[in-house]
């Protein structure tokens, strides 16, 4: 219990940096770049409460000081309120990230749940036939292909499956001129369709770290005692292979699998690029060419959220599986 | 039947496959070991006791293996079966008990867990066997069988190993081979679980096999005494036959390095230099360095393991009588403290 | 963008006693030489740097000087053919490595010095120094850092090398300085460093000449791990436009690339060509990472298969 509400104080304690941060940024980059901003603003005629509230989030041309600036950017940002969109002028912040979030979720999420599952497995039994012609081929293989970039591979792929052979789209969602969004089969076909290479681009450069790391824990494992022990008392081997080494090296994984969420979300966000893929991260990089803060701001906010919650559930997971957490002081 | 011996060791020799070279570390040896016996086997550090046992468990791992030689169990030769073949002698007619319990047991499983892979891995009890069983083993050994719940973290030191030497007896088996499971405690709690482990034995006849570097605790529980060098057997007899009429030099100066309560004071005598690396051996016998006996022939020819009255011995100057065997002196090791 | 392997915390079992450099260098070697994953890291790192350092040799053509006819393709007088622009490709990627491998550098030496300094004073200083370095490398740890490099290289106005340098160092530290720290934190009771303060010898003395020397091939794993993000986060930027366009380097060309359609428009070469270049970098930096790995923890080392003698 006392490992749960640490690790929700550090939830909290993480969400305020993320937040303060976002809310120096512009006010300490040289060059006062929301004040470019603001003019774009004034160009669409944007109300005096739109620009108010600007100023509020970004500092410009405020009256009130650094600490009330503070107070109010808070109040804003946990009331949901994350202002309005620039390039979607009038339409909120938060109802433009809401129409992409559900693209990334789907993308993300199977690709990224494939590869841990995938690259576990393959971890795992490439740990357990030391020595064999498989473990030979593995760990090189995918320490080189967990160095290669993201945007590469995506490359390659449009490349060869969607420009040469035309086998699978290699832009968008989906065909926005003849499709229309429903949940009809021809859409969801037609969102798969669009959807195979990115999530292939993500699985290939992302399983490699779960392969490697997996495998690494797993063959000290199976140097430990208690595997011995297992081997002695005469146990499968598929029980010990699972129950005795992989159930102790998956806890270091699962940790690893914190950190390892800020790189799948920044392979993502240049997948989407390449892909014109109509996510989260394809989203800010409009933004950012657009010098649409707000929009910006608020996707940054939300991909940190996720990721700090993500890394929280992972954290609450480790403590259930492994009885030493629960108990430590 | 009862006239098979347990356990049957010949030219045992046990190499490490490094990129360097191979290591041998257990080399030649031989004993035998009948139904009811209690065999201790001493050592320094990195003599190869503890490979010796694993090998004999069938539990090396890479880089280890079986170089040659045969392990009989029960008449069953053992080398070269594979995990599934072993399967089913495993922990039901021979079972292991390891130095740390800490490092033995499963971290994320509860000791009731592990019980209940161990009977679950032969034959199918139900669930009021495993939990009936589990519970009398636990008692066996001292422990109150609501801890088949803990987990391996949440157990004191002297009840982790109490708990390993209780899934060891299980089934009862016909052999327990123990790998220094004392040397993790303090010397109150040592002395209790050696007492405890002589008592099982006697009540349920299992033979034994404990490896130790620690001679004067053994010397109290053991019948026989075997005592390895540099991966070598130097000395096999009666505990009380090798305590009280010391043959190798080296099992000598192992007694005279035990300070004694009892009687006048004596200089500690300790055995000066090191263990040799076994990539480098020394030419002719292996102890020569060391050996306050040392004549030229031990640098030249190595000792082969010849009998000496009841014992076994590996040295040259008491095979050809060079050197005439006496008695002792009294330790605390050889009076009955 | 690739995800760090975290293998098992590299434990060095060095001796007590100081190892000196020559001795060091000479076992490193030794080491090299006979991991074939290390071999064939440096022997592409070396290329790279020479490239760097002499690109003149290999490649005459201007970089930038769009003097030819576009869009030509592969031929001897330019090997990876022209691009749009009418520049040489080849040319192009073969300047821009300097580029490259300045930020490699650069940011693997600034990160992993911060590092050093944050995560084994944490170590040694312990308490409340210890508590709160603690609490800013783990947030700074799981904040996105691609996200955050966007923000702020976006309100920079895009950036100039210096800029990235800095950024990417900036958000980079926090995972090295936790390895090290715990790395630190175990060396921290050894036996040898009782020893030197047992001597009476100051704190700053024991962590510079005992503690550092005996986490090398950590502090040496970490710089290559570094320099390997940094080429792929600062490649990364400059492809969606916001390192300076007007730098040589393969992730601007690849920008430019972008902005052109290269792949649709049929010239793919240019797309492909300098991704293909970060790939090959980064597989040096990641082999020569994994084989020190190997080497610092032989565990995880080859298992070589004993040949079958007769039993």
């Amino acid at each position: 219990m006392r490992y749960a509400l640490r690790r929700l104080g550090f939830f909290v304690l993480t969400l305020w940096v993320a937040l303060t941060l976002n809310f120096l940024l512009p006010r300490l980059m040289p060059g006062n770049p929301a004040l470019a901003m603001l003019t774009k603003f004034r160009d669409v005629s944007a109300t005096p409460q739109t620009l108010h509230a600007l100023e509020i989030l970004f500092g410009v041309n405020s009256q009130q000081s650094l600490l009330s600036q503070y107070g109010s950017y808070l109040q804003h940002i946990l009331t949901g309120n994350l202002g309005i969109s620039l390039s979607e002028y009038p339409i909120p912040v938060t109802t433009v990230i809401g129409s992409a979030i559900w693209w990334t979720l789907g993308l993300v999420g199977v690709a990224t749940i494939l590869a841990f599952i995938l690259g576990t497995g393959l971890g795992i039994v490439s740990a357990w036939r030391r020595g064999s012609k498989l473990d030979s081929i593995v760990p090189p293989t995918f320490v080189i292909t967990s160095a290669i970039p993201y945007f590469w591979v995506a490359m390659v792929l449009i490349l060869v499956f969607g420009l040469t052979l035309h086998w699978f789209p290699s832009q968008g969602g989906y065909y926005v001129t003849t499709d229309t969004p429903g949940l009809n089969l021809t859409f969801f076909q037609d969102v798969v369709n669009h959807a195979f290479l990115p999530a292939v681009s993500l699985l290939i450069t992302t399983i490699g770290t779960w392969i490697l790391t997996m495998r690494n824990t797993m063959i000290t494992t199976l140097a430990e005692d208690y595997v011995r022990m297992a081997r002695a008392k005469g146990l499968p081997a598929r029980r010990i292979m699972f129950d005795y080494a992989a159930r102790n090296a998956i806890l270091p994984n699962l940790t690893g699998f914190a950190m390892s969420l800020g790189f799948v979300v920044s392979g993502a966000i240049l997948i989407e690029y390449v892909f014109n893929y109509p996510g989260v991260g394809y989203m800010l990089l409009q933004a950012v060419s657009g010098e649409d803060y707000p929009l910006m701001q608020g996707l940054f906010l939300l991909i940190t959220v996720a990721v700090l919650f993500a890394i929280l559930v992972a954290d609450l997971l480790t403590a259930l599986l492994d009885p030493r957490t629960r108990t430590a002081s | 039947m009862t006239d098979t011996p347990v356990l049957e060791v010949s030219g045992l020799c046990v190499d490490y496959v490094l990129e360097r070279g191979d290591v041998r570390a257990v080399d030649d040896v031989s004993f035998t070991l009948n139904r009811g016996e209690f065999l201790g086997i001493v050592g320094e550090s990195g003599c190869g006791k503890s490979t010796l046992l694993f090998a004999v468990a069938q539990l090396l791992s890479p880089p280890a293996r079986v170089a040659e030689g045969s392990v009989k169990f029960e008449g069953t030769e053992m080398v070269g079966l594979t995990d599934q073949q072993l399967s089913a002698i495993r922990w039901r007619d021979m079972s292991v008990v390891m130095q740390s319990a800490m490092n033995a047991l499963n971290p994320v499983k509860s000791i009731g867990a592990q019980f209940k892979d161990a009977m679950r891995a032969h034959g199918k009890p139900g669930r009021e066997e495993i939990a009936a069983r589990s519970a009398e083993v636990l008692r066996m050994v001292g422990i109150d069988p609501v801890h088949l719940g803990s987990y391996p973290h949440q157990l004191s030191g002297g009840m982790r190993q109490r708990a390993m030497i209780a899934m060891a007896l299980l089934f009862t088996p016909d052999l327990v081979i123990m790998d220094e499971p004392t040397s993790a405690l303090d010397v109150v709690a040592q002395r209790s679980l050696m007492v405890q482990i002589k008592q099982l034995q006697v009540t349920y006849g299992f033979a034994v096999i404990f490896v130790t570097h620690d001679m004067s605790l053994i010397s109290h529980f053991s019948d026989r005494l075997m005592v390895m060098y540099a991966g070598q057997v130097d000395e096999l007899g009666a505990t009380r036959a090798v305590f009280d009429r010391p043959l190798h030099p080296y099992t000598q100066g192992l007694l005279e390095a035990f300070p004694s309560i009892h009687g006048p004071k004596v200089p500690l005598k300790g055995i000066p230099g090191n263990p040799p690396d076994l990539a480098r051996l020394p030419a002719g016998c292996r102890f020569h360095p060391r050996c306050p006996h040392a004549v030229d022939k031990c640098s030249q020819v190595a000792p082969e393991l010849a009998a000496i009255d009841d014992a076994l011995v590996r040295c040259l100057r008491r095979q050809d009588g060079s050197l005439p065997v006496k008695t002792s002196q009294p330790t605390s090791a050889t009076r009955g403290a | 963008m690739a995800m760090p392997v975290s293998g098992v915390p590299t434990e060095t079992s060095r001796t007590a006693f100081q190892v000196p450099a020559g001795r060091a260098f000479a076992r490193v070697g030794r080491a090299v030489r006979s991991n074939r994953k290390a071999t064939v890291g440096t022997v592409l790192l070396v290329i790279f740097i020479l490239i760097a350092v002499f690109p003149w040799v290999i490649a005459r053509d201007s970089p930038s000087q769009d003097a030819y006819t576009p869009q030509l393709g592969i031929s001897t007088a330019h090997l990876l053919g022209t691009n749009h622009y009418g520049q040489d490709l080849f040319s192009q990627l073969v300047w821009g490595t300097r580029n490259v491998l300045i930020i490699a550098f650069a940011v693997g030496v600034a990160t992993t010095g911060i590092a050093v300094l944050i995560g084994i004073a944490a170590a040694y200083l312990g308490g409340l120094w210890d508590s709160s370095l603690n609490v800013l490398t783990d947030v700074l740890l799981v904040i996105p850092l691609f996200p955050l490099l966007i923000i702020i290289a976006a309100y920079a106005r895009g950036g100039t090398t210096l800029v990235l340098i800095i950024a990417i160092t900036l958000t980079s530290w926090s995972y090295t300085a936790r390895q090290l720290r715990s790395q630190a934190l175990t060396l921290r009771n050894r036996d040898f460093l009782e020893a030197a303060r047992v001597r009476g010898e100051r704190k700053l003395y024991i962590i510079v000449v005992e503690v550092i020397p005996t986490m090398t091939s950590l502090i040496v794993a970490s710089f290559l791990t570094n320099a390997l993000y940094a080429v792929l986060f600062a490649s990364s930027l400059q492809f969606i436009g916001l390192g300076d366009p007007n730098t040589v380097s393969w992730g601007t060309t690849l920008y430019w690339a972008e902005n052109n359609a290269a792949l649709q428009t049929g010239e793919p070469l240019w797309a492909i060509a300098p991704g293909a270049c970060i790939a090959v970098l980064g597989a040096a930096f990641a082999l020569l990472n994994y084989a020190f790995d190997e080497i610092g923890n032989p565990a995880l080392r080859p298992v070589r298969k004993p040949a079958r003698r007769k039993a």
